[in-house]
């Protein structure tokens, strides 16, 4: 039979099709193969379990060693939604304690993606935090009858005492904003949340490690891949030395009590922060575990705003603990010198205007200003600066510009740097705010004659007025003030130990470190005057729009090598002298000598018991 | 007139050895693949009885004592025996139907002893030699009269129905293949055409039935255009009457843009009947056409026309009514319209992300976690493929396909040189099915087209596949080694 050689050339077309079909795979096995990486990221997730391993945070000791914050295990519930299989919902709420809604709940809310961007059905998500030790118990029992579900173990935070919550901050729940923006968070991670657990995060969580289990299809656990060869071991967050003296801090704390506003005490040549209240304070147990949600709320509906910082973001008129920034500036600038006295007749009188003084001897030169506290003294001065001597400056702007200049390079105006979150930064004006509120060359020294004793539109944090004081105790430099003393295992970030100098002469500091000298002897802060230490200090006694004054007060000893400078902030408490120099007195012989000398406990007695919280209205800051 | 040499060779000297090379090396790596999908990380032996490869081994061993056997045997026997070995195995079918044990649905295996045998394996083979002894009757010529169709088509179906009857499913869809051997034989090109447009019809009508345009599905809408502008096409190309064409092209725009028009005014146009309609009027302008002056393609394009309606409103019909909810899920999952990764697309997500993760050069041997942690069903059987995806990445894919796309196109060059028609009509068989089952095997298992659980030739797990396959390709090499025996029957 002859061929047909018409049928023959169908050979092609069978051929064809079969070079075809083998292209459109070979294009789709380059898809799958080599086009597409997550099939190995699928793969992973099958077969292996990422268990990861937490580790400890590290530890928060005071200067004295004294351990303040440690660890305490809690267990979370979680679940790997794929894995769960015919859950037997009646049993599982009845081991957890839970209604059949409450879990239902707690799934919607786990699978809505706004709450919980991170939702897989494939990686361990969280359903309830927290389980108490006897719950924890009852589940570990049962836990093999629930596929899909196990126990994390995660750390909580634990407190020795019940002070410096506003300085150790606390530690809350990771929210989606914070996995979005760093990766190492997962869902149900801790971070830490304001104080130093928020900026020391990054020392204090340690790395997290891995246990890669491998897993086959029905969930059965067959070992671990390559025999642990790729698991990661945690390691712990490395602990932290504070510069606070926690005895001391409780000691301010108590002092505080009944009262609002802030203590801050530093010691001047290192820049390390001793204590620092803010009043009304909280116990930083309220904020750990399931209870941290409903506490939480409660403390941030307070009135008196515990939560807020006042010792960092508090802004306050300085008051009178302003003037030895002023007499600086003035000595600095040759407007005046040792010798230069002006008038007080009660007051500062000028141009129809009047600023009132208490009695003391006039005319008067800086250092009994300072003594006495004297109003007029240091009006006169900024009177002369920006009027009467401008000519050296051009304008009475220029002259402001110069002004404060000199108080940014004292710490005002702008935030220090401390190593805490949220700090505030005050307000010191400059001309061009001037400017605008007057308009150009329409205002003079009278116009703003008040910001020459703390008034005005001045505007400081405790810890600024602090860190001048400890400026000055320095005479003439300061370390940005720092609650961290030392990282373990690690060198202090070298910035935060700088010193920094102001644009003020040495001997300019030496002389009006001896007026507020002077004031302890025979001035305003005589209360403060320990029997055997050489306290200096200055009051202050701010006027303010929400009731009676604010009593405050710096002060550093002793006057020849300072170890601890002062600054005590009580919010309509009344002059300086009655809430404000006690109180920094005490703090400072409670640091310096250990305790309080018979003849003073009648002040802390007083201090101890009295509220001043009657005298204050509604508080906004 | 009959010439035959009195001294027949021995088959070892002219048999293809490339073609027993080839058999070698895919029925080696299957093995190794086996191995490697059974293994357990805490290791069991390659040659271990009681494991997967150890059977396989063995018979790899029983499959190449029948390939002996085969070359031994006088290669005219295959033709002298053809309708015999056809009858015994429909006996045989139809005797599995009846003794067969219900294995999750499906009686196909028969129990001997300790092991058990699949006929429908081997009827291939005995399909494709009656289909072979069929063409090489004196003077057949498929097209030379309709019962020629009817014998060959018989002889295709009746193994179907009866593995239908054992609810074998993909493997009767196997028998599909030999329709390329009818083509290669004589039958229509057309026809292959008709069913690539049926298939095209069925995918577009279930694929994109959720859409809604001009009141009707999608699919169905797109459908009509595919149709109109298959019209259009045949009036032109296969009628090549210009002016019939271009008056349909003239009322298939026009209306459309009439159509067009009223929508914009907000006039719903009911699609259905505006196809039915507008192709309506054009099947019976060319009716008109034919009477004036009958040809016969343009009455096959009208009857094209007219089936393709008829298919497109059967379809739904069939999708919903003959299929059953498993296979509509199947293929619902393969058209992208479902994802039921626990269900129907369970395994098919399984087996991509196993071959995805292999890479290039794959996670190495018996490392493949996909596989040793059995995430893959059937990862031995049908899906053995992955295993050489997750384990020897894109090289190892390419490989194992480059080797099977050399055997089919050698097995198609040896049968053209066949001088026997009963040789070369056989050597399409084989090359025709081994075709189908790459197709369809590799396909499903890179979720290309549903999931159909026919094995991979040489390389899936199972006695009997590997053995009727064996037998279907040495009896066609000891065929091919006889060549020169006999110029012509």
């Amino acid at each position: 039979m002859r061929k047909d050689y018409r049928l023959e050339k169908r050979k092609y077309v069978i051929a064809g099709f079969l070079l075809v079909v083998a292209f459109i795979f070979a294009v789709r096995l380059y898809e799958l193969q080599l086009g597409d990486s997550r099939y190995k990221e699928f793969a992973d997730i099958n077969a292996f379990l990422k268990k990861t391993q937490y580790p400890s945070r590290g530890l928060i000791y005071d200067r004295n060693d004294e351990l303040i914050v440690f660890n305490q295990p809690a267990y979370d519930v979680m679940m790997i939604p794929r894995d769960v299989k015919d859950l037997d919902t009646l049993e599982f709420c009845q081991t957890l304690g839970l209604t059949k809604e409450q879990l239902l709940k707690r799934f919607d809310d786990m699978k809505d993606k706004r709450l919980n961007p991170g939702y897989s059905t494939y990686t361990p998500q969280k359903l309830i935090s927290h389980l108490s030790a006897q719950e924890y118990g009852r589940l570990q029992e049962k836990l093999y009858r629930f596929p899909g579900f196990f126990i994390q173990q995660r750390i909580l935070r634990q407190y020795n005492h019940t002070s410096a919550g506003n300085i150790l901050g606390n530690i809350g729940e990771v929210g989606p904003r914070d996995i979005e923006r760093d990766p190492y968070y997962q869902r149900g991670d801790y971070k830490g949340d304001q104080g130093i657990e928020k900026s020391y995060e990054e020392y204090l969580r340690g790395v997290k490690g891995v246990e890669i289990l491998i897993r086959d299809a029905h969930g059965r656990i067959k070992g671990r891949y390559n025999d642990g060869a790729n698991d990661v071991a945690p390691i712990s967050g490395r602990n932290l030395k504070l510069s606070i003296d926690i005895n001391l801090q409780q000691y301010a704390e108590s002092l505080m009590v009944n009262k609002i506003g802030a203590v801050v005490a530093i010691e001047p040549q290192t820049g390390e922060i001793l204590a620092m209240v803010s009043s009304p304070t909280y116990d930083p147990n309220l904020l750990v575990g399931r209870q941290r949600g409903k506490n939480y709320a409660m403390l941030q509906a307070d009135p008196e705003k515990p939560l807020f910082d006042r010792a960092l973001m508090g802004a306050y008129p300085p008051g009178s603990t302003f003037k030895p920034s002023q007499g600086l500036i003035l000595l600095q600038e040759g407007i005046i010198t040792l010798t230069t006295q002006y008038p007080c007749y009660r007051g500062y009188i000028n141009g129809g205007l009047r600023v009132g003084c208490h009695g003391h001897g006039s005319p008067l030169a800086l250092k009994p200003a300072l003594q006495t506290s004297c109003n007029a003294f240091f009006c006169w001065g900024l009177k002369n600066m920006l009027d009467t001597k401008r000519a050296k400056y051009g304008s009475a702007a220029n002259a402001f510009e110069v002004w404060k200049n000199h108080l940014v390079s004292l710490g005002y105006g702008y935030k220090l740097g401390v190593d805490l979150p949220s700090e505030g930064r005050g307000f010191i004006p400059n001309a061009k705010f001037y400017n605008k509120i007057y308009g150009e060359n329409h205002w003079s020294a009278n116009t703003i004659i008040s910001i020459a004793i703390g008034q005005g539109e001045i505007l400081a944090t405790p810890l600024q007025i602090a860190n001048l004081c400890a400026t000055i105790a320095n005479r003439g430099w300061f370390i940005t003030p720092h609650v961290v003393k030392e990282i373990e295992d690690t060198v202090m970030p070298p910035d935060l130990l700088k010193k920094r100098i102001p644009t003020i002469d040495h001997q300019h500091f030496v002389d009006v470190a001896e007026g507020m000298r002077m004031a302890v002897t025979g001035g305003t802060c005589r209360l403060a005057n320990l029997p055997d230490i050489e306290v200096c200090g200055k009051t202050g006694t701010a006027q303010n729009p929400h009731g009676k004054d604010h009593s405050a007060f710096i002060g550093f000893a002793p006057y020849q090598d300072p170890k601890i400078a002062v600054c005590v902030y009580v919010e309509n408490a009344g002059f300086g002298a009655t809430f404000g120099v006690p109180i920094g007195s005490l703090v400072m012989e409670k640091y310096l000598k250990g305790e309080i000398s018979p003849s003073r406990k009648y002040i802390e007695e007083r201090m101890l018991n009295s509220n001043t919280k009657i005298y204050s209205g509604v508080k906004k800051h | 007139m009959e010439l035959r040499n009195t001294k027949q060779q021995s088959p070892w000297r002219s048999v293809d050895w490339i073609t027993i090379a080839l058999y070698l090396v895919l029925v080696l790596m299957g093995a190794l693949s086996i191995y490697a999908a059974s293994y357990e990380f805490d290791g069991t032996s390659f040659w271990d009885f009681q494991g997967f490869s150890g059977k396989q081994i063995h018979w790899i061993g029983v499959a190449l004592v029948v390939a002996l056997v085969v070359m031994l045997i006088d290669a005219r026997m295959y033709d002298t025996y053809a309708y015999p070995i056809y009858v015994a195995m429909i006996g045989l079918l139809i005797v599995t139907i009846f003794i067969a044990p219900d294995v999750k649905g499906s009686r196909s295996w028969i129990v001997l002893g300790s092991f058990s045998i699949q006929p429908a394996e081997f009827a291939k083979f005995a399909t494709s030699l009656a289909l072979a002894k069929l063409f090489s009757g004196y003077g057949f010529s498929l097209n030379a009269k309709s019962s020629n169709y009817a014998r060959a088509l018989g002889i295709i179906f009746l193994p179907v129905v009866l593995i239908l009857a054992q609810k074998e499913t993909g493997s009767a869809l196997a028998y599909m293949a030999l329709f390329f051997v009818l083509y290669r034989e004589g039958m229509s090109g057309l026809t292959l055409l008709a069913a690539l447009f049926a298939v095209v019809i069925f995918v577009v009508s279930v694929k994109y039935s959720e859409g809604i345009t001009m009141g009707i599905p999608t699919g169905e809408f797109a459908v009509f255009i595919i149709i109109m502008v298959i019209m259009l096409g045949m009036l032109l190309i296969y009628c090549k009457n210009l002016e019939v064409t271009r008056n349909v092209l003239i009322w298939f725009v026009g209306t459309a843009v009439i159509a067009c028009i009223v929508e914009l005014f907000g006039v719903e146009v009911p699609g259905t009947w505006f196809f039915l309609g507008v192709i309506g009027v054009a099947s019976v302008y060319c009716l008109v056409e034919f009477l004036r002056a009958p040809m016969q393609k343009l009455m096959i394009t009208i009857a094209t026309v007219v089936l393709s309606i008829t298919f497109l409103f059967s379809v739904n019909y069939v999708f919903n009514n003959v299929l059953e909810p498993h296979q509509q899920m199947r293929i619902k999952v393969t058209l992208g319209l479902e994802q039921d990764l626990r269900g129907a697309g369970y395994n098919v997500n399984q087996s991509k992300i196993a071959i995805g993760s292999g890479g290039f050069f794959g996670k190495g041997f018996l490392k493949g976690t996909q596989t040793k942690l059995s995430y893959v069903p059937e990862q031995h059987t049908d899906f053995i493929f992955c295993t050489i995806g997750e384990e020897e990445g894109f090289w190892g894919t390419m490989t194992v396909m480059a080797l099977f796309v050399i055997l089919i196109l050698r097995v198609i060059w040896l049968s053209e040189r066949q001088p026997t028609t009963f040789s070369r009509v056989y050597g399409y068989c084989l090359a025709s099915i081994l075709l189908f089952h790459f197709c369809i095997n590799i396909g499903m298992v890179i979720g290309i087209c549903p999931v159909i659980g026919i094995p991979l030739p040489f390389f899936s797990y199972g006695g009997s596949s590997l053995l009727g396959f064996t037998l279907l390709l040495f009896v066609f090499l000891r065929l091919d080694a006889a060549r020169r025996d006999s110029l012509a029957y």
